[in-house]
């Protein structure tokens, strides 16, 4: 039970993930391979200030959010002179940098080494110790993020995100501030990232850069992908599928020693698969060009 | 009052203007102006430079040299949005429309980002003007026949009510009856009172719906003229209307 529980909880993390990037992948049209930086980012932020300075893990979620958005406008900047493929390589070679910084800058991080020992949540002057307890927060996250992001893409600006989708030169030509809306989609999703990355190393209470790398923000596109480009339903589907199914082969008895590069290559698989089979996703309106 | 008179209001002027793309210069020491009211045309062979004039006009390329004054006031470090707010619309090369959105959608693209306008009633008369656009004002712009999706460019862009109109190409791919209606609209457009600056491959009917006209070889403009008198140019018939 707990550890369904458990699956869950981190199923409600990657939703958070997917969601934002699907709303600077699937309705801007923005291919961003580096989001799990942010995660990086957010996760030890709030770590590195509750362990060094006992500043509260809500505080810290809250800074660690807001430095993902930092790097997110950072990140946003190529994207106002790169497209497509190019795109893509400059937000993969931002993810590198940022795991490498997490990884080799071992006064700040303690490197491959982790940190242990990241304290929980404290609600109402109680520790978040029991795993249902937990779930009932992620929960509370992943509904305030979709219903943000729902809103986002529903409003005028969630429309102008789409038409830069469709068709930047079209969108130029009506009078849409490119560049402005691209940074802003990648600040608006680097923070949501950035929360789960918090939510996610105050759960497991110790973190390291293994759980950062690229091959990450590569799972999180394929869940965005998977689920479909432009739809928050397809964000949750995504999401829980690609986290709970491989999750299965260890119910087949497979030892995690295998589970764990065995669930790189199902990833990989499934995206050759989609690719050729259902480029738009399960439910997705959109497909990549 | 004007002691000498008074010169046709300039509207657009391209002064001395040069762009390139990276190491390929693609005009260079253009000039061209386009006056209050009037229909301009550029013509030219495939490649000459005309798009890369109208897209300096828009702000969508950086030029290396020169000035551009809208309603005689420097424009040419505007961003496109900026320009759409002085005034200055585009139709891009290739229609460019939403595909994923509805005609409806597409016409409400066009008046979104303007100040003043009034949605509903302003979608209607852009309804009005293409009437092949009415019955299929649900469907998304994706579907349309090339004709009709030149049309709704063509209605996305004059519902951001503009003083100068730049359209590039508008007739290219397009039936012969939809050309014709094209230039019926562009001619109704500047009956109405908008100049517009046209860059066309069609040089006879640009020509013929023009008042007047520049003539682009290799990067640089080689004759201006009315559009009579280019059309009776044989330097132009030679080298555009076939004899
Ligand atoms: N985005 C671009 N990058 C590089 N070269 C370009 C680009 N656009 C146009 N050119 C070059 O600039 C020149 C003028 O092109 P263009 O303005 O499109 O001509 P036209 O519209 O008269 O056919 C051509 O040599 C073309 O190859
Ligand atoms: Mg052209």
């Amino acid at each position: 039970m707990e550890y369904l529980l458990h699956i869950l909880i981190i199923s409600g993390i990657y939703i958070i993930l997917t969601l934002s990037l699907n709303l600077i992948l699937g309705y801007t049209g923005l291919p961003a391979l580096g989001h799990i930086a942010f995660a990086c980012v957010g996760a030890y932020t709030s770590s590195l200030l509750a362990l060094n300075f006992g500043v509260s893990p809500w505080i810290g979620l809250l800074i660690g959010a807001c430095l993902a958005s930092l790097l997110g406008l950072i990140i946003g900047f190529p994207s106002m002179r790169l497209k497509g493929d190019y795109l893509a390589l400059a937000t993969f070679g931002f993810g590198v940098i940022v795991y490498s910084v997490s990884k080799n800058w071992v006064d700040l991080t303690r490197g491959p080494m982790g940190l242990p020992g990241i304290p929980k949540f404290i609600v109402f002057g109680f520790e978040l110790q029991p795993v249902w307890a937990y779930l009932i927060l992620v929960t509370a996250f992943v509904a305030v993020t979709a219903f943000i992001i729902n809103r986002i893409v529903n409003s005028p600006f969630g429309r102008i995100l789409r038409s830069i989708r469709d068709d930047e030169v079209a969108s130029l030509s009506i009078g849409t501030n490119i560049n402005k809306y691209k940074l802003t989609v990648f600040v608006i999703g680097a923070f949501f990232a950035g929360i789960a990355g918090s939510l996610y190393a105050h759960y497991i209470t110790f973190i390291d850069p293994s759980s950062f790398t690229v091959m990450e923000s590569i799972a999180v596109l394929l869940m965005v992908v998977f689920g479909g480009m432009g739809n928050i339903k397809g964000s949750f589907i995504g999401a829980l599928i690609l986290v709970i199914f491989p999750e299965m082969l260890r119910f087949l008895g497979m030892p995690s020693s295998i589970a764990a590069p065995l669930r790189q290559m199902i990833y990989g698989l499934l995206l050759i698969i989609l690719m050729i089979k259902r480029p738009q996703g399960i439910i997705g309106e959109y497909r990549f060009k | 009052m004007h002691i000498w008179g008074r010169e046709k209001d300039m509207l657009l002027e391209a002064k001395n203007i040069s762009v390139s793309y990276g190491a390929v210069k693609a005009i260079e020491d253009v000039t061209f102006k386009v006056n209050d009211g009037e229909i301009v045309a550029m013509i030219g062979p495939n490649g000459a430079g005309k798009s890369t004039a109208l897209k300096a006009v828009f702000g969508m390329v950086d030029i290396q040299s020169g000035d551009i004054l809208f309603n005689r006031e420097s424009i040419k470090d505007l961003r496109p949005d900026e320009h759409v707010s002085k005034g200055i619309s585009l139709v891009p090369e290739g229609r460019r429309l939403f595909p994923s959105m509805t005609v409806i959608e597409n016409l409400e693209m066009g008046a979104f980002l303007r100040e003043g306008n009034n949605g509903k009633a302003d979608i209607e008369n852009i309804l009005e003007l293409f009437p092949a656009l009415k019955d299929k004002r649900r469907q998304k712009a994706g579907v349309l026949s090339t004709g009709e999706q030149q049309m709704l460019a063509l209605g996305r862009a004059l519902i951001q009510k503009p003083k100068l109109l730049l359209a590039d190409e508008p007739s290219l791919g397009l039936s012969p009856s939809y050309v014709d209606t094209i230039f019926e609209k562009l001619i109704a457009i500047n009956k109405s009172g908008t100049s517009v600056l046209l860059v066309e491959q069609n040089a006879r009917m640009a020509l013929e719906i023009a008042h007047r006209g520049y003539v682009f070889k290799i990067g640089q403009i080689f004759l201006e003229d009315t559009g009579k008198n280019l059309l009776e140019s044989e330097e132009v018939k030679k080298a555009f209307l076939g004899g």
